[in-house]
């Protein structure tokens, strides 16, 4: 699913809304949680999931081509973790999550 | 890190600013959203979200886990998980803000 079938799909659903309106919320949607990971907030969204910004350590990585060595900074990285309910919904409503530094739960 | 949660309640509202909806329609609006985007992935289908990222479920097999508090071996079943992969907007984004601004500065 590509973002404009997800509008599409939207808008079948909606359809006393135009179009442009229901691009308008699915651009608006995405761009706030964008600018709040920029912010360096966390977007918690129940049943779905929450994203969050990680640091990433600065490590000595490879070329996989070469072999060489090369330092890689320290970095900011989005994250994303999805919720118990989206979780159980994957796999046949049984919630597999062992991870112990869920914030969900 | 600034530590502030954001909730449906902010992505709603910032619909609802946005768009004129009603803010019951927007918050409606919001779970649809997330509904469709669930329903692909549960479905197996890729979400791609240009500009933002691509979400998609991978396969894992059974594989011997250790329970860290008592050092049991324990099976970990097959499991379908999600992946989130930021695009490099989104990744340059978040490297420009305060967090990766921090790490720049050690």
């Amino acid at each position: 699913m590509t973002k404009s079938e997800l509008i599409a799909r939207l808008a079948e659903r909606n359809p006393h809304l135009y179009q442009r309106d229901v691009e308008r919320i699915v651009s608006t949607i995405f761009d706030e949680v964008a600018d709040a990971l920029a912010r360096g907030d966390r977007v918690e969204l129940r049943g779905f999931g929450a994203f969050s910004v990680k640091k990433r350590d600065a490590r000595v990585g490879r070329n996989p081509r070469t072999g060489e060595t090369v330092d890689v900074d320290a970095k900011a990285a989005p994250y994303f973790k999805a919720g118990k309910q989206l979780r159980e919904r994957l796999n046949g409503g049984v919630d597999v999550d062992d991870d112990l530094d869920d914030d969900e739960d | 890190m600034s530590g502030r949660t954001i909730t449906r309640a902010q992505l709603s509202e910032a619909v609802y600013q946005e768009v004129g909806l009603s803010r019951n329609e927007s918050a409606d609006l919001l779970e649809m959203v997330l509904d469709e985007m669930s329903v692909a992935l549960v479905r197996g289908e890729t979400v791609k979200i240009s500009s933002f990222g691509s979400f998609s479920v991978r396969d894992k097999g059974q594989r011997i886990g250790r329970n860290p508090k008592t050092g049991e071996e324990v099976p970990i079943l097959p499991r379908r998980v999600l992946v989130f992969r930021p695009s490099q907007l989104l990744k340059a984004r978040v490297n420009e803000g305060p967090v990766g601004r921090q790490l720049e500065n050690g």
